[in-house]
């Protein structure tokens, strides 16, 4: 079986990648019981929490000040960061990245290296490219670890295997670490993973990190993390590289006070999460002896100059937007093609792309505003994937195929029509006229042509009744005043 | 008191019998209801399809034509929302700055429908009788947009003979979301199949809401089940029940 495609440069559109996840029954049972859970305990603890408001409002003029004055404060990390004994790489896109990370790893004479907590490297495709080099990534994130062993992808921000159920790691388990008798009891699976994962974390020098927050007064980098596989990582290799997006830098690391709360409310429904590491370059003789960090653009200074979008990256990755949208629980996070999924990664993921790529996710939305309510840094995103939405048109506008885009021509038509009220209502005139054709003798349409097909697909459509109602009310104005029918 | 009344171009065109229980309601009210005839629609449609330019220019008529009105009521939630949420930002971007003043000059003129019964006329019972079990669906414009809270079920709750109950994940979208429904139409099915699992189990007779948009889809869907369910705007409801029997 081939796994999800999760590059948006070679994903199919969302709705046509959601189809075949609608089919999957058990897939979308995982992913509706584990963001119900997940969604209860955030819940719980958010309203414990007296002043939640304050503290959204505090984390997001935190992150919004940030990326106002991103510069400085990269420059202070940088520095900070290089004096206490770390190696700051600047990467502008994916490649660079790769490239800077291969360079480390082949000086490093790397034939294996160990993950943890990095999407950013599935944002610039790093596995593909380290394999293509011989060198073998393992990842150590126990969701991570199962889809790796299962050929799967992630389909969460933060429970990366939130779509696969126990028995399902039971048996992927079983098959690649050749332990037929492996019960299905999560005690028993855990110490599977740990023996195997053990073996990796005492042999391989080497290992590879995202980061939650980088910290400008004082260079540290800051993960959290529920397992502790993240800390081996962080403290066993001799060297350490970590890849960040530009834009996860904090002032300060008082700023953390309010940041690491409102992070694990949201992302796990705990006051705090288990494992919360922090680090600054390196220490003789505790630690990895080398580090590296890489800090990537990859198009971030290019949404960071735009308005409305910049709110994007305010994110600090915590998915409660996932947990809350009613797209996402119909489709898990594959449809998104991007290990960005949800409403969060149908905002950023098209611009990661330069809107060159992934021009079907901002419409993946029913623009409900649920994702809006729970974030902890008041991203609007509704907002966003309008304004995204825009660029898209605005694209097809130049493009010749728009005359033969049905959406295109109907939205040029209905503005036509809105321009004046004689053409709305000749344009109601038609459209009763036409739609009669299509109207059972119950006064109910049943199947309609084209788009229209797209609507009968599941539903029903009144027919359109005789009289509009400005012409009931143009009838009954003589008697206005009166007590009319 | 006088209002007038925006229609919004789909309750014109679809659902005529919500235009006219609004006119009765606030007839019986007391409220002299205006309508200008060349009204036609908010732009809602286009702004959130990215058809931006042509929900400016709908947008701005909107303004023209009300700008001097004493107060705009509208029998929609997302229609609301898109002149209070996105005008603002339009304007800002397209318009010039005599059209924006105008326009945030009107923005507190301008009502949901609930919202005018109960803030600007102050009443909850608006002496309607409607015998039937009804579950109320809040749309996600009115719940997130709006913060129309508890303004419809104090409505619903003075309503006599009318039993209302409640319904799970209240605040769940039904999957409509305008063109989302035909550009994701299997997905908005998906979305629309868990709403009426949720529906049906409140085995209500009617499903109410502040917006026909949602009905539509909520109703389409029910009928292509062939269940019983019937959908029913707010303002019907709140209108009288022997005037709507001849009405529909």
């Amino acid at each position: 079986m081939s796994g999800p495609v999760m590059d948006p440069r070679i994903a199919p559109p969302f709705p046509q990648a959601a189809l075949p996840i609608l089919q999957n029954t058990q897939l979308r049972k995982n992913v509706a019981h584990a963001t119900d859970v997940i969604q209860a305990k955030r819940n719980r603890l958010v309203a414990e929490k007296q002043d939640w408001q304050e503290l959204r409002t505090s984390a997001a003029a935190t992150r919004a000040h940030v990326l106002a004055n991103l510069a400085t404060y990269l420059e202070q990390f940088e520095k900070n960061c290089t004096a206490a004994g770390g190696v700051v790489h600047w990467a502008r896109d994916a490649a660079e990245a790769r490239q800077i990370i291969l360079d480390i790893l082949l000086e490093e004479k790397a034939g294996e290296v160990i993950k943890i907590k990095t999407m950013t490297s599935a944002e610039i495709q790093l596995n593909p490219a380290l394999e293509a080099a011989g060198i073998a990534a393992i990842e150590t994130d126990l969701a991570e670890l199962i889809l790796q062993l299962g050929n799967d992808e992630p389909s969460h921000i933060v429970v990366p295997a939130l779509h696969v159920n126990r028995q399902q790691v039971r048996e992927i388990f079983a098959r690649r670490m050749g332990l037929p008798e492996l019960p299905d009891d999560p005690q028993a699976l855990t110490a599977a993973a740990r023996t195997y994962l053990r073996k990796k974390f005492l042999s391989v020098p080497t290992a590879i990190s995202g980061a939650n927050f980088l910290i400008a007064e004082d260079g540290s980098v800051v993960i959290v993390e529920s397992e502790g596989n993240g800390r081996m990582c962080l403290t066993l290799p001799r060297t350490l590289i970590t890849l960040a997006g530009i834009e996860k830098v904090l002032p300060r690391f008082s700023d953390l006070e309010v940041l690491l709360q409102v992070l694990a409310r949201s992302a796990t429904g705990e006051r705090l999460n288990p494992y919360n590491s922090l680090w600054s370059g390196v220490t003789p003789g505790d630690g990895p002896q080398k580090f590296h960090i890489v800090l990537l653009d990859n198009g971030r200074s290019e949404i960071l100059g735009r308005k409305v979008e910049r709110q994007t990256l305010q994110c600090i990755r915590c998915a409660a937007c996932l947990n809350t949208c009613p797209v996402y629980r119909q489709t898990g996070g594959h449809a998104y093609g991007s290990p960005y999924a949800g409403p969060i990664g149908a905002i950023l993921t098209p611009q990661l792309e330069h809107m060159r790529h992934a021009q079907s996710l901002p419409y993946a939305s029913s623009l409900c505003a649920a994702c809006y309510e729970v974030c902890p840094v008041k991203i609007n995103i509704p907002e966003v994937l309008i304004d995204l939405r825009a660029q898209v048109v605005d694209q097809e506008r130049n493009e010749g195929t728009r005359w033969t885009d049905p959406m295109y021509l109907g939205m040029k038509a209905a503005n036509f029509a809105f321009g004046s009220a004689a053409r709305f209502r000749m344009a109601q005139w038609f459209g009763r006229l036409g739609l009669k054709f299509f109207t059972d003798r119950d006064g109910w349409i049943r199947k309609l042509p084209n788009l229209g097909s797209r609507w009968t697909l599941s539903r029903d459509l009144p027919g359109l009744p005789d009289q509009t109602f400005r012409q009931w009310w143009s009838e009954r104005e003589p008697v206005r005043g009166k007590e009319s029918k | 008191m006088r209002a007038s009344l925006f229609i919004t171009c789909y309750n014109d065109t679809l659902f005529p019998q919500t235009g006219r229980a609004v006119v009765r309601l606030l007839e019986r009210l007391g409220v002299g209801l205006d309508f200008l005839p060349a009204q036609t629609c908010c732009g809602q449609m286009h702004a959130n399809t990215g058809f931006r330019g042509e929900a400016y220019s709908q947008a701005k008529r909107f303004v023209q034509l009300y700008r001097d009105t004493e107060c705009v009521v509208i029998p929609s939630t997302s229609c609301v929302a898109m002149i209070r949420d996105q005008y603002p930002g339009l304007f800002e971007e397209l318009g010039n700055e005599d059209l924006r003043r105008q326009l945030l000059a009107l923005l507190p003129r301008v009502f949901e429908l609930s919202e005018f019964l109960i803030d600007k006329l102050g009443v909850e019972d608006v002496g309607a009788y409607f015998p039937h079990r009804v579950a109320y669906h809040a749309s996600c414009h009115g719940l997130r947009g709006l913060h129309i809270g508890e303004r419809p079920f104090r409505l619903l709750n003075k309503v006599r003979g009318l039993e209302l109950v409640p319904i799970a994940n209240l605040d769940r979208c039904c999957g409509f979301g305008g063109t989302f429904s035909v550009k994701n139409a299997e997905v908005s099915t998906a979305m629309l199949d868990a709403k009426l699992t949720d529906l049906l189990a409140t085995e209500a007779e009617y499903c109410t809401a502040l917006d026909n948009s949602c009905l539509m889809h909520v109703g389409g869907g029910l009928h292509r089940r062939n269940l019983n369910m019937k959908p029913i705007h707010l303002a019907e409801i709140l209108a009288d029940a022997d005037d709507r029997e001849s009405a529909r």
